[in-house]
């Protein structure tokens, strides 16, 4: 079955969506992510979506959802590079993005995740062991 | 008005929703509709092809490219022989869901589209009409 790859840097997962999601593969991703921020203790997703020519009720709903699993996990998910067609016609559909934070593209949502980061460092973290950049 | 050009898919598998979607982008692009029209009724063509899929039970798609005049525009119709609506006022609902969806895909539908027609016979199937014009 595909599976969508997961990077990892610093204290961050990334994910760039570059093929249309179906069923499965949504399913996989979320599970994939949620395995994935468990083991590594990651604080932030960042979700890349400028391949993506629509986001409708399916999408937005898988984005979400892992929004909301990673939140439980004590992960904030950012959306990033979503093209300006896709923003028009999102709001048009009535779609709210709930707990998702967005970015205009990947470094403003990097920068938004690593202030996280960088914010507990300074003595708000808990104290999970976290990969230090 | 007339019609230009007619093709029609299957709706039976989350593959062939992502199948629609292209067919409808290619089929927006060629009427010369712009890439805001063309986002709007390829989200709307995967809103409603989804619908066939989850709630319908399966069904097929009807493209349609027709001409008014000097007017270029898209026509879908999606069908099933699924149980039907026999609320549609109530499934036009913004979040109003009988499966577990968003309940965002008829009345998001609609918005995004030029023209919007249901028709839904409880127990014999739903047919549902939207048109994008240029």
């Amino acid at each position: 079955m595909d599976r969508i790859p997961i990077l990892k840097l610093g204290g961050a997962l990334i994910v760039t969506i570059q093929v249309d999601m179906h069923d499965r593969l949504a399913l996989a991703l979320e599970e994939d992510l949620t395995a994935m921020i468990a083991r590594t203790g990651a604080r932030g997703v960042l979700i890349e979506i400028s391949a993506l020519e629509i986001v409708d009720s399916f999408i937005g709903r898988m984005l979400v959802s892992i929004a909301a699993v990673s939140r439980v996990l004590d992960a904030e998910t950012v959306v990033a590079g979503m093209r300006p067609a896709v923003a028009i016609t999102l709001v048009e559909l009535g779609l709210e993005l709930t707990g998702i934070k967005t970015a205009l593209n990947v470094e403003r949502g990097m920068a938004l995740i690593q202030a996280r980061l960088s914010d507990e460092d300074d003595g708000h973290g808990s104290d999970r062991d976290r990969h230090e950049d | 008005m007339t019609v230009t050009k007619t093709e029609a898919l299957p709706v039976r598998s989350g593959d062939d929703v992502v199948r629609v979607r292209q067919r409808v982008r290619a089929l927006a692009v060629e009427i010369g509709l712009g890439l805001v029209d063309q986002t709007k009724i390829v989200t709307a063509a995967s809103e409603l092809a989804r619908n066939t899929l989850d709630y319908g039970g399966g069904g097929d798609v009807r493209m349609e490219t027709v001409l008014a005049g000097t007017r270029k525009g898209l026509r879908l119709t999606f069908e099933d022989q699924g149980p039907g609506i026999a609320d549609i006022e109530q499934a036009m609902t913004d979040h109003y869901t009988s499966g577990g969806g968003l309940g965002l895909g008829l009345g998001g539908a609609k918005r995004l589209s030029n023209e919007f027609h249901i028709e839904s016979t409880p127990g014999s199937g739903t047919r549902v009409t939207i048109a994008r014009w240029k």
